[in-house]
């Protein structure tokens, strides 16, 4: 299966990354690449097999419902940016 | 142009854990910005979600509430999308395999117009799933930045999904409410609206009816059961007059603004396939097996709905008193610590309730949690009512009593002299005094003038200082001025 442009175009804007022209004309042999290998996978016969939704067949483990986690705001927004009254600065969402 | 409306509704609950759902930190309202933001809440690198057992059982205890088949196994999903209220860049829910399959919930609805009568209706649910929330954007001014709070992030929600079966904004509030007062009756949500805890997305369409499913439009965070109301009429009639002025409505995701009493648009739902779920790999598939499905049974309480079969089956109300009294779990207990095992006197217990006390709850700004008098006290004065000691009025002086002081029912008949007279002798010997001495008006009565009975029983409630048992004295009245 071959990928368009537009494809890749749409599929960097989803992720929010700018791409030059050429770096577009990469990602777009890249990702035709894989779809090769997935198209091949494909073919095999799955027929009566179930799906899986993960790798490994175990179940997911619960914990109990503690809260077991402190306040560490202090440290965590040392590292950050910008931060002001608690909150961390991102620049302007506008909606 | 006759126009059906669809209506069906998304409603995030919040669950009432103490943690998150995949981490350990606090879930409490109100602290202060960041406090409770973790380093899986804030998604650093290298940290795993770790399932909270809490959410999960209030996902069952939600699925068996409405008679939904528990997914035996179910998986997580990634939603992506970018918002900085999101620090992963993906919500984890769940997408082909929720938690809770299909149930129902049954509803009353009061029609909210003319003298239509309430009628029950059976709304379906498509599902419920399991999802974290994201954190808070205050887009006040910091110097051109916005400010983001990752307290939320993480708590756990239930999102319920409705099937399209609404058809009035009467029945999608009616839905609402009973899925609020459910959630809260469970125990799996506070349901508190104001803080955030029960929030309703609305979708509404209209077509002709019997036809094709009309474009939908998405009225979103509902925080109030009157917004839905006037956001739905609001939507409505903005849905017809588009069509009938011969345009289209186009998908979208809108707002509704109580100010102006408008809805408006948010965005276009263009980009709404492109959330590219995939089974989340860091958390593994969710088992339920069916010895912890009937554990979580065991815990369940009697239903609302179960409730007001009984008090209409059993205790011989009226579907709308039933409903009112099962609107929320205090308002049932009340009800049935006060009636006891005086079933009898269910309707009278009833009355008094959903009038008086809750009239007076009102007035006071107080809820049912906080009623200042027992179940036992308002008990004790209905048995005193029906037993004859006390009239209706003495009734409300004793309740006027006990609400402002306190007391049981016993203490103030007696320090008030409210017993009624209920020994025959005394009101027989009332009543021949009065006979006695107004002959001339027996006379008239006894003529034809029927009129004149009110003028005797007034005479004899005056002459008892109001404490006669008005039943008794009506029937040996009767029977005396007929001579």
């Amino acid at each position: 299966m071959s990928l368009s442009t537009q494809d890749v175009e749409k599929v960097a804007r989803l992720a929010r990354l700018a791409m030059t022209a050429p770096e577009i004309e990469t990602a777009r042999a890249q990702l035709s690449g894989i779809f090769d290998l997935i198209a091949e996978m494909q073919a095999v016969d799955t027929s009566g097999v179930e799906p899986m939704s993960h790798s490994q067949d175990l179940s997911q483990r619960l914990r109990e419902d503690v809260v077991t986690e402190a306040n560490q705001r202090e440290a965590f927004q040392a590292i950050a940016p910008q931060v002001e009254a608690g909150l961390f600065l991102v620049p302007k969402v506008i909606e | 142009m006759q126009w059906e409306i669809v209506i069906g509704l998304e409603v995030h609950a919040q669950l009432s854990t103490n943690s998150k759902i995949f981490c350990g930190a606090s879930t409490a309202f109100g602290a202060e910005p960041n406090t409770q933001a973790d380093a899986v809440s804030l998604a650093l690198p290298g940290v795993l979600p770790v399932l909270n057992k809490g959410a999960v059982e209030r996902a069952i205890k939600f699925g068996l509430a409405t008679g939904a088949h528990i997914a035996p196994r179910s998986v997580f999903a990634r939603k992506n999308y970018f918002y900085p209220d999101l620090p992963k860049g993906y919500q984890i829910s769940q997408f082909d395999l929720p938690v809770v399959g299909q149930g129902a919930l049954t509803i009353l609805v009061e029609p909210l117009s003319g003298n239509a009568k309430p009628y029950e209706k059976t709304v379906r649910i498509t599902r419920a799933h399991l999802e974290e929330d994201a954190g808070k954007s205050l887009h006040a001014d910091f110097h051109g930045m916005t400010g983001i709070d990752l307290n939320r992030a993480g708590t756990p929600l239930l999102e319920i999904v409705s099937e399209p079966d609404m058809r009035s904004a009467a029945e999608a509030v009616a839905y609402a409410k009973a899925l609020h007062t459910l959630v809260r009756w469970i125990g799996i949500c506070d349901g508190n609206m104001q803080e955030g805890s029960f929030r309703c997305d609305v979708n509404v369409s209209v077509r002709k009816p019997g036809g094709e499913l009309g474009t939908r439009r998405e009225i979103k965070n509902l925080n109030s059961f009157k917004f839905m109301q006037q956001a739905i009429d609001y939507e409505v009639q903005w849905q017809i007059d588009t069509i009938e002025n011969g345009g289209k409505v186009q998908q979208a995701t809108i707002l509704f603004d109580p100010d102006s009493g408008e809805t408006r648009m948010m965005r276009s739902k263009e980009d709404a396939h492109d959330y590219r779920y995939f089974p989340d790999p860091d958390l593994l598939p969710l088992d339920i097996g069916s010895d912890w499905i009937d554990a979580v049974r065991a815990t369940l309480p009697e239903l609302p709905h179960d409730k007001q079969a009984r008090y209409v089956n059993d205790l011989g109300l009226s579907a709308y008193d039933a409903s009112v009294l099962t609107s929320s779990r205090e308002m049932a207990d009340f009800f049935e610590a006060a009636l006891g095992d005086a079933t009898a006197q269910a309707k009278i217990c009833a009355n008094w309730i959903i009038g008086e006390v809750s009239a007076q709850l009102n007035r006071d700004g107080l809820d049912m949690a906080q009623c200042p008098i027992t179940a036992q006290q308002l008990g004790g004065m209905l048995t005193r009512i029906a037993d004859g000691t006390i009239s209706n009025s003495g009734a409300k002086e004793v309740f006027r009593t006990m609400w402002a002081e306190g007391g049981d029912a016993d203490a103030i008949i007696e320090a008030k002299g409210l017993k009624q007279v209920s020994d025959s002798g005394a009101i027989e010997t009332l009543v021949d005094e009065i006979i006695a001495a107004n002959a001339d008006k027996v006379a008239e009565y006894r003529s034809g003038k029927d009129k004149l009975f009110g003028f005797f029983v007034g005479l004899a409630m005056k002459a008892s200082k109001g404490k006669a048992n008005p039943a008794q004295l009506n029937d040996i009245l009767k029977q005396k001025l007929a001579g």
